[in-house]
């Protein structure tokens, strides 16, 4: 109580402000990046997991093709180029929202949606044409686990850019209200993360499958 | 209750605060130029044929790929010690321990597990 009495004058200001302050002084936002966070910790284990399983079947070949033969890298590597463009383009969207201004914040949300989806059709095209050569999850261990692990990362993608369709539909509806700036922080936070996973996917998998 | 706070001026925009994040575009652009150097390395290596030694590639690719998910960490999910009074970290931490386990125990387990096992398993006069 006495600290209120003498923060008064060093405010130079009324009470307001004090009283404003009580009313924030929860911070639930907080409470729902941190959850999130954890959530994606989690999600961490998921492709753990599924690297650790990679990581002990790759090489098992089963007589049929090998990473060296079915993994394109340059396909990858365009594929990298467009997840990494995604990542930036969505900070372009965090940043047009700690502005407030709702419209450039969308167009880089389409713009980062687009790149996702651009993405998602390459991966879908190299798994299309590794099943139509024979290769596809049910040929070896090697293959299983090659499918389960960037499927998931995949599926990941695709949940995510269902999410942002939805977002940015309740940005338009109701603006950037600050329940719709914890999503899309939450969102932020999760199409990050998959930017790290595919880090690992694309070093772990491609670039150490096609070495001898 | 909240005479800590008091000695603070208000907040011109606590949009901000509410979010915990303060991202910056030096901060966005920094990370996307380091996160592209630390992926055109390692693809450039391995593209270009890699070290005599594939293993020395390897251990190449991954400790960039180690590099580049801090960068990730850092300058994209604003990871530092301070978010979210350190839960955040601790977390982090604690999946990295899981991880790490699970990874390196697993490989290390299950590496020698074909040579191990195969022969004794196929060959008949090894069984009792």
């Amino acid at each position: 109580m006495s600290d209120i009495a003498t923060t008064m004058p060093a405010d130079g200001g009324p009470a307001q402000p004090l009283v404003f302050h009580e009313a924030q002084d929860h911070h639930p936002e907080n409470g729902t990046l941190l959850g999130f966070w954890i959530y994606l910790m989690s999600d961490c284990l998921v492709f753990a997991c599924l690297f650790a399983a990679y990581g002990v079947l790759g090489r098992e070949y089963a007589g049929g093709p090998t990473g060296k033969e079915v993994l394109e890298l340059p396909t990858v590597a365009l594929n990298t180029t467009l997840l990494l463009l995604s990542s930036i383009t969505y900070g372009f969207a965090v940043l047009e929202m700690q502005r407030d201004r709702r419209n450039p914040m969308l167009v880089w949300l389409i713009i980062t949606g687009l790149l996702g989806a651009g993405f998602l059709t390459i991966e879908l095209r190299e798994f299309a044409h590794l099943i139509s050569i024979g290769a596809g999850p049910q040929r070896s261990a090697f293959l299983s686990s090659f499918f389960t692990l960037v499927g998931t990362h995949g599926l990941h993608v695709t949940c995510g850019i269902l999410w942002l369709i939805v977002l940015m539909i309740q940005v338009l509806k109701k603006g950037l209200i600050p329940a719709n700036k914890r999503r899309l922080m939450c969102l932020s936070m999760f199409w990050h993360f998959l930017d790290v996973v595919w880090v690992g996917v694309f070093s772990f998998v491609y670039l150490m499958g096609v070495l001898p | 209750m909240s005479a800590h706070d008091g000695g603070q001026p208000a907040h011109d925009d606590h949009g901000h605060d509410d979010l915990g994040i303060h991202a910056t575009l030096k901060g966005y652009l920094t990370g996307f130029v380091l996160a592209c150097v630390l992926t055109i390395i390692p693809f450039w290596i391995v593209m270009s044929g890699g070290f005599a030694k594939s293993s020395t590639t390897a251990v190449f690719v991954l400790g960039l790929a180690a590099v580049q998910i801090v960068v990730h960490m850092i300058y994209f999910l604003h990871m530092n010690a301070k978010s979210e009074g350190g839960w955040n970290m601790l977390a982090l931490v604690f999946t990295i321990v899981l991880v790490v386990i699970t990874l390196s125990g697993s490989i290390w387990i299950m590496y020698h597990l074909n040579s191990n096992m195969m022969p004794t398993m196929m060959d008949p006069s090894n069984l009792p």
